[in-house]
C-alpha cells in the first residue's frame, strides 16, 4: 500500500511525468525527504492519536475500499481516499500552511467506473483530519465517527454519490512489524496499519438512481517521508478478503533491480502475520488496453506457505482513475484455492 | 492580339510614370491609414482577449459579495457544502515604484492558467515554491526587469503569459502584499459540479452570481475608442480613394484615342475592359502591398501611445508591440482591391458604353456637370437628412456615427453645386473679358477638381471638428481638475494600520485629513464605485455639481442621499430626485449629479458612515490632506522620514494635476496624428487633380495665350484660381467642422464616455488651419503652374495644329 504515497507526491509536481530513474513521480528521491521525520522501527503506534495527521512526515493517507452488493446481487466497488502531502514539515494557520490535501472517490459497477478528485490547502479548514472524535474531510466528502469502529462515509462526484455506515467487526491490524512496514531491500519503510474488518450498509446513488448496498470494507492508514527506492517505478497492490474469513494484503514493487514483494496474512480472528520478502508472488495472466496503455488486469497470486494459489480478476476492466496522476484501482473477484473479493491497485504503467 | 493590347495599355504608364506613381501612392495611402487603424484595433483587442485568457476562468461565472470582499471562512463553508469554487483576491498595489494589479489565486483549485502551466513546464518546483512561505511572483518580463532591484520583494519569475502590468501569485502571498488577510474578492464557479448540490441562492442568498466579466468590461469600455479610430481610418481611406478616382479617370481620358484605335483594329470591347480591369487589379495589389507596409510602420509608430492611452484611461492591458496577422493582410488587400474597383467603376463603365468613334472632349463633360449639380445637391441634402434620421432611429454610438457620415458625405456632395453657385455669382460681379473668362473657366474645371476639393473639405472639417472637441474637452477637464483636486496633498498608506497612524500624526499638523474610501457595488448590472466622504467644506464648496436638489449636501452628509456622476446618470437614466438601489436593502434618493471626467465607469458619493454600514472591509489607506500650499514640501519630507513611504505614495496637488493632464494629452495624440495625415492626403488629392487637369486644359489655355496673355500671367492666374477654390472650400468647411464638433461633443462623447461637454470655439486654430489649407492648395497648384510657365510656345501652338 506504500505505493500510494506516490499519488501524494504527485501533488507537488502536478505537471511532472513519472520518471523511471527517480521512481514514480519523483517519490524515490532522497532529497525529497530532507527535513522530514522518517519512520522508525522503535515507534509504537498509539490510538486514537495516530488516527490523526502526522504533519512532520511528508506523506500520509486514509484509504478506504469497499466491496458491496445490491439487492439484486450486482457487485459494486467504492473507494474513498484522503491524501496529505507536506511541502515542508509542520503546520501553519491560513494559506501559508505547507500541507496539501487530495481526495479521490470512485464508484465502480460491472459496466461503469465513476470517479472524482478534490484538492485543498491545509490551514483554512477546507480539508483535514481530527483524531478524537474521528473526522476526516475534504470539501463535503467526509469520514467521521466517535472512533474508528463506527464511521459514516460520504462523497459525491458529478455522476455518483454515496452515504455508507461502517462498523468494525474486528481489531486494527498493524502491518509489518508493529506497524513498521519495510518497502525495499534498502530499508525504505512506512508506518502502516489497517482496519480490514468493516461491515458496510448504505446507499449508493448512480445516474440510474439510488441502490441499497451492503458488504465489507478495508481501511488503510499509512504515513512516511520516503517510501520508494530510487529504482522503483510502480507497484501492484492487493487487499483480498476470503470467504473463510482470512485476509491477505500483498504488494509487488517493480524495480530495475528486480521486484520487491511483501504482505501480511490476517487470520479470521484478526491476528496478523507479516510475510517474508518474496513469499508473496503475483504474475500477470492477461493484459488489457486501458486508457491507451497495457495494464495487467488478471493475475495469478500464490502464497505457498498458506497453500494459496488463486486467480484475481476485475469486476470492471476499465477501473481507471483518470486523475492528475492516473492509476488503476478497482474491485476484484478471487477464484482458485481460496474464494473471495477484494481490491487491486496498479500504478506506474505507461 | 491580347499581347499587343497589353503592350499598348502598358505603354501609357511608361509614358506617364508620374501618373502611375500617383495612382500607386493614392492606393498605398488609402490602404496604409485604413490598415494602420485596423492593426492597432486588432492588436488592442487581441491584448484584451489574451489578458482574459491569461487571467483564466474567462468563461466562468463568478460569485461576489455586494459591497466588498467576503471572508475566507465563507469560501470554506461553500466548499464544504460541495460547491467547486476557486477564490480570487485582486488589488492594485505598489511594488517598488511600479503600480501593479496583483492577482492572488489558489493554484490548486484554479482552472488551468497559462502562466502556471508555462512556469511549471520550465521548472517543476514552481508550484511548491509558490505555495510555500516565501512564495513566488509571476510577472511579465518588462515588469520583472523594472522590479528586479526592489529590496524585500518575494522571488520574481518572468512569464510571457502574464498580462502587462499584472502580477500573478498565490492568494496567501497576495493577501499579505495587499494587507488584506482573510479576504476574498470573488469565487470562480468551476465548470464541473457534483450532483445533488444545494442551490447557491439557498446556501448564500446574499452573494451575487454573475456571468464572467473578464475581458468583457475592457471590451465594453474601449469599444467606443476603437470605433472612433475605425471612423478615422475610414475617412482617410475615402480621401485616398479620391486620389485613385482622379488618376484612373485621367488615365481613361488620355487613353481614349488608344482605345478607339485598339477597337478599330478589332479588339472586342469586353476583352479590352477585362484587360483594363486586370491591369487595375494588378495595380491595386501593388498599391495595397505598399500600403500594408506603410500601414504597418504607421501602426507601429502609433501603437505605444494608443497602448498608453488604453492603459491610462481604461486600465486595459495592452502591450506596445505589434504583431503581423494574416487576417490583417487579407483585409487590407481586400480593401485596396474593392476601393480600386469602386473608384474606377465609373471610368470603366464610361469606356464600355463609349461609341466606337466618339471624339474625346472636355466641353461635354463641363456641360453635363451643370445638370449634374442639381442631382448632387439633392443627393447631398438627402444624405444629411438620412444622417439626422439615423440618429433618431438607431440609438447609441452607431447612430452618432451615422449622423456624422451623413453630414460629411452630404456636405461633400453639396460642395460642387455651392462652389458653382459662388463662381456664377463672382462672374456676375466681374467686369471685363479676362475676369469673366477666369470665373467661367474655373467653373468649367469644377467637375475635374471637385472630388479633390471634397477631400479637402472633409479633411478640414474633420480637423476643425476633432480639434474643437479635443480643445473643449481639455479646457473643461482642466477646470474640472481644479474643482475636483482640492486637497494640497494626496497620500497612500501601506495598510489600514499605518493609515490610522498617519491620521493621528497629521491631526495637529494639518488643517484637515480627508479619508478617501470606496467600495464597489452593482447598479443595474454594472459596477459602481461608491465613495464615502466626511462632512467638510472642501467637498461642499468645490464638488463639480451639474445639478442638485434643495438641501443636497445636508442630505448627503446625513447619509440620506447620494450624488452620482454623470456617466452613471446617463447610463442608468437616474436624475436628481430618482431613487438608486446600491445594494439589496440600500436605496437612496439621488440628490445631485456631478461631472466626472476621470474615469469611464459609474461612481457615487455619500456619507462615510452610510458606506461603512453597507460595505465590509473598506480600506482606509488613501487620504487628502488640507494644509497651506507653502507647507506641502516640508510635510512630504516629514511624512517620508517618519513613515518610510515611497515617493510615489505622496503626491502633491500640482503633481497629480500634471499627471492627469499627461494622460489626457496621450489620449488624443493618435487623433492628432491621424488628423494631420488626413490633411496631407487631401493636399495630395488636389495635386493629382490639378495634374490631371493640366494636360486636358491645354486646348483651353492655348486660345487665351494666343489672344495675348503671357505664360507667366497664365501661370499666376492658375495659382490664384487654385487658392480661390481652396479659400471657398475652407470657408465652407468651417460650419461643417463646427457641426461635426457639436455632434462629437453632444452625441458621440455622451455615448462613448457618458458625459456631455460644453463647446468652446478656438478661432486661432481655424486661422492656422485656413493658412495650412491655402498652403496645401498653393503647393499643389505650384507644380502645374511652373510647368505652364516653362512650357515651350511650340506646345501651345501644337494645340491648334492637332485640331483634336
Amino acid at each position: 500500500m506504500l505505493a500510494r504515497l506516490v499519488l501524494i507526491l504527485a501533488l507537488t509536481l502536478l505537471a511532472a511525468r513519472p520518471a523511471g530513474a527517480q521512481g514514480f513521480a519523483g517519490l524515490g528521491s532522497t532529497a525529497a525527504a530532507e527535513g522530514f521525520a522518517t519512520p522508525s522501527p522503535e515507534t509504537r503506534l498509539s490510538f486514537p492519536r495516530d488516527h490523526g495527521p502526522h504533519p512532520d512526515f511528508r506523506i500520509e493517507w486514509w484509504y478506504l475500499t469497499a466491496n458491496l452488493t445490491g439487492p439484486d446481487g450486482t457487485d459494486y466497488g467504492v473507494q474513498w481516499t484522503l491524501f496529505r502531502t507536506a511541502l515542508t514539515p509542520g503546520e501553519a494557520e491560513g494559506w501559508t500552511s505547507p500541507q496539501i490535501w487530495m481526495g479521490h472517490a470512485a464508484a465502480t459497477t460491472p459496466q461503469h467506473h465513476f470517479f472524482a478528485e478534490r484538492l485543498a490547502r491545509g490551514g483554512i479548514g477546507q480539508a483535514g483530519v481530527h483524531s478524537d472524535p474521528f473526522d476526516a474531510w475534504i470539501d463535503d466528502w467526509q469520514m467521521m465517527g466517535e472512533d474508528l469502529d463506527s464511521l459514516r462515509l460520504t462523497a459525491r462526484g458529478a455522476e455518483f454519490t454515496y452515504d455508507l455506515a461502517l462498523t468494525a467487526e474486528g481489531p486494527l491490524v498493524l502491518q509489518g512489524i508493529n506497524g513498521y512496514s519495510v518497502k525495499s531491500a534498502d530499508g525504505q519503510a512506512s508506518h502502516y496499519y489497517s482496519q480490514p474488518h468493516y461491515k458496510i450498509e448504505g446507499t449508493l446513488t448512480l445516474p440510474s438512481g439510488p441502490v441499497a448496498v451492503s458488504g465489507q470494507g478495508w481501511l488503510d492508514r499509512e504515513w512516511s517521508s520516503q517510501p520508494l527506492a530510487a529504482d522503483q517505478e510502480g507497484w501492484d497492490w492487493f487487499s483480498l478478503s476470503f470467504d473463510s474469513g482470512a485476509r491477505l494484503m500483498g504488494f509487488r514493487l517493480r524495480g530495475a533491480r528486480g521486484d520487491f514483494t511483501s504482505g501480511t496474512w490476517i487470520a479470521p480472528d484478526g491476528s496478523a502475520t507479516p510475510l517474508a520478502p518474496g513469499a508473496f508472488q503475483a504474475a500477470p495472466l492477461e493484459l488489457a488496453d486501458v486508457a491507451g496503455r497495457q495494464i495487467p488486469i488478471r493475475w495469478r497470486v500464490t502464497l505457498p506457505e498458506r497453500g494459496l494459489d488463486i486467480e484475481v480478476s476485475p469486476l470492471n476492466r476499465q477501473s481507471w482513475m483518470g486523475t492528475r496522476f492516473p492509476y488503476w484501482e478497482g474491485p476484484v473477484h478471487v477464484t482458485g484455492s481460496h474464494k473471495g473479493r477484494g481490491y487491486l491497485e496498479m500504478t506506474g504503467y505507461e | 492580339m491580347i499581347g499587343a493590347a497589353c503592350q499598348a495599355l502598358a505603354s501609357h504608364w511608361r509614358r506617364h510614370p508620374l501618373q502611375l506613381g500617383t495612382l500607386l501612392a493614392g492606393l498605398a495611402l488609402a490602404t496604409a491609414l485604413w490598415s494602420a487603424v485596423q492593426a492597432i484595433n486588432a492588436e488592442a483587442r487581441a491584448s484584451y482577449a489574451r489578458a482574459a485568457s491569461q487571467i483564466g476562468g474567462a468563461t466562468l461565472d463568478v460569485l461576489e459579495a455586494p459591497g466588498g470582499p467576503m471572508s475566507r471562512a465563507r469560501y470554506v463553508a461553500l466548499r464544504r457544502a460541495g460547491w467547486q469554487l476557486s477564490p480570487v483576491l485582486e488589488g492594485r498595489t505598489r511594488l517598488g515604484e511600479e503600480q501593479v494589479t496583483l492577482l492572488g489565486l489558489d493554484p490548486l483549485t484554479h482552472p488551468p492558467l497559462p502562466a502556471f502551466e508555462a512556469a511549471m513546464q520550465a521548472d517543476q518546483a514552481v508550484l511548491a515554491q509558490m505555495l510555500t512561505q516565501r512564495g513566488l511572483l509571476l510577472a511579465p518580463p518588462e515588469l520583472v526587469a523594472a522590479l528586479s532591484d526592489v529590496p524585500g520583494l518575494p522571488p520574481l519569475r518572468a512569464s510571457d503569459s502574464v498580462p502587462p502590468g499584472m502580477v500573478i501569485t498565490d492568494i496567501g502571498l497576495a493577501e499579505r502584499l495587499l494587507a488584506r488577510p482573510g479576504q476574498i474578492d470573488r469565487l470562480l464557479i468551476l465548470p464541473q459540479q457534483p450532483m445533488q448540490l444545494t442551490p447557491l441562492d439557498q446556501l448564500a442568498p446574499d452573494l451575487q452570481r454573475r456571468a464572467s466579466r473578464a475581458g468583457a468590461d475592457t471590451a465594453r469600455l474601449t469599444d467606443s475608442f476603437h470605433l472612433n479610430l475605425t471612423a478615422f481610418g475610414l475617412l482617410s481611406f475615402a480621401v485616398g480613394l479620391f486620389i485613385v478616382h482622379g488618376t484612373v479617370g485621367l488615365a481613361f481620358e488620355q487613353r481614349r484615342a488608344m482605345v478607339r484605335t485598339l477597337r478599330a483594329l478589332g479588339l472586342p470591347v469586353r476583352l479590352l475592359a477585362g484587360l483594363m480591369l486586370a491591369e487595375l487589379l494588378a495595380l491595386a495589389l501593388v498599391g495595397g502591398l505598399l500600403g500594408l507596409g506603410l500601414g504597418y510602420l504607421v501602426a507601429a509608430a502609433l501603437l505605444p501611445d494608443v497602448a498608453a492611452t488604453l492603459r491610462g484611461l481604461y486600465g486595459a492591458p495592452v502591450a506596445g508591440g505589434l504583431s503581423l496577422r494574416p487576417s490583417w493582410i487579407a483585409g487590407g488587400l481586400a480593401m485596396a482591391l474593392l476601393g480600386t474597383l469602386a473608384a474606377s467603376a465609373q471610368a470603366l463603365w464610361r469606356m464600355l458604353r463609349m461609341p466606337l468613334l466618339s471624339a474625346p472632349g472636355l466641353q461635354a463633360w463641363a456641360q453635363r456637370a451643370a445638370q449634374g449639380d442639381r442631382r448632387m445637391a439633392l443627393a447631398g441634402l438627402g444624405l444629411i437628412a438620412s444622417g439626422i434620421a439615423a440618429l433618431g432611429l438607431v440609438k447609441g454610438l452607431i447612430g452618432g456615427f451615422a449622423l456624422i457620415g451623413g453630414l460629411m458625405l452630404g456636405a461633400a456632395l453639396l460642395l460642387p453645386p455651392i462652389l458653382a453657385a459662388l463662381l456664377g455669382l463672382g462672374r456676375h460681379l466681374t467686369r471685363g473679358p479676362l475676369g469673366e473668362w477666369l470665373w467661367a473657366d474655373t467653373r468649367a474645371q469644377l467637375p475635374g477638381i471637385g472630388l479633390a476639393l471634397m477631400a479637402l473639405l472633409l479633411a478640414l472639417a474633420a480637423n476643425i471638428g476633432v480639434g474643437t472637441m479635443v480643445s473643449s474637452f481639455r479646457l473643461t477637464f482642466t477646470g474640472w481638475l481644479d474643482q475636483r483636486l482640492v486637497s494640497e496633498l494626496y497620500l497612500t498608506a501601506r495598510d489600514d494600520a499605518q493609515g490610522a497612524e498617519i491620521v493621528r500624526w497629521l491631526a495637529p499638523r494639518s488643517d484637515a485629513v480627508l479619508p478617501i474610501r470606496a467600495a464597489e457595488f452593482t447598479v443595474q448590472g454594472n459596477p459602481v464605485t461608491v465613495y464615502g466622504v466626511v462632512d467638510h467644506p472642501t467637498y461642499r464648496d468645490n464638488w463639480p455639481l451639474l445639478e442638485h436638489g434643495p438641501d443636497a449636501w445636508a442630505q448627503v452628509n446625513a447619509g440620506q442621499a447620494v450624488f452620482i456622476n454623470e456617466q452613471l446618470a446617463r447610463r442608468a437614466d437616474l436624475w436628481t430626485g430618482d431613487a438608486v438601489q446600491l445594494a439589496p436593502g440600500w436605496v437612496l434618493p439621488v440628490a445631485g449629479i456631478y461631472s466626472d471626467y476621470g474615469n469611464p465607469t459609474g461612481q457615487a458619493i455619500t456619507a462615510l458612515p452610510a458606506l461603512l454600514a453597507h460595505a465590509r472591509a473598506v480600506p482606509n489607506r488613501r487620504f487628502g490632506v488640507r494644509i497651506a500650499p507653502g507647507a506641502v514640501p516640508d510635510l512630504i519630507e516629514a511624512l517620508r522620514a517618519k513613515f518610510d513611504l515611497p515617493a510615489s505614495a505622496l503626491i502633491d496637488q500640482a503633481g497629480l494635476k500634471s499627471r492627469s493632464l499627461a494622460v489626457f494629452d496621450k489620449t488624443f495624440v493618435v487623433t492628432g496624428a491621424l488628423n494631420l495625415l488626413t490633411l496631407g492626403v487631401a493636399g495630395f488629392a488636389i495635386l493629382t487633380s490639378l495634374l490631371t487637369l493640366w494636360s486636358l486644359r491645354l486646348p483651353q489655355l492655348a486660345p487665351v495665350w494666343a489672344l495675348g496673355l503671357t505664360r507667366g500671367r497664365l501661370a499666376r492666374l492658375e495659382l490664384a484660381r487654385s487658392l480661390l477654390l481652396a479659400t471657398f472650400t475652407a470657408l465652407l468647411a468651417l460650419p461643417l467642422g463646427l457641426a461635426l464638433a457639436w455632434v462629437l461633443l453632444a452625441v458621440i462623447n455622451v455615448q462613448a464616455f457618458g458625459w456631455r461637454l460644453p463647446m468652446f470655439l478656438f478661432p486661432l486654430d481655424w486661422l492656422r488651419l485656413f493658412v495650412l489649407a491655402l498652403l496645401a492648395a498653393g503647393l499643389a497648384a505650384a507644380l502645374p503652374a511652373r510647368r505652364l510657365y516653362r512650357l515651350p510656345p511650340s506646345e501651345l501652338l501644337k494645340v491648334f495644329a492637332n485640331a483634336r
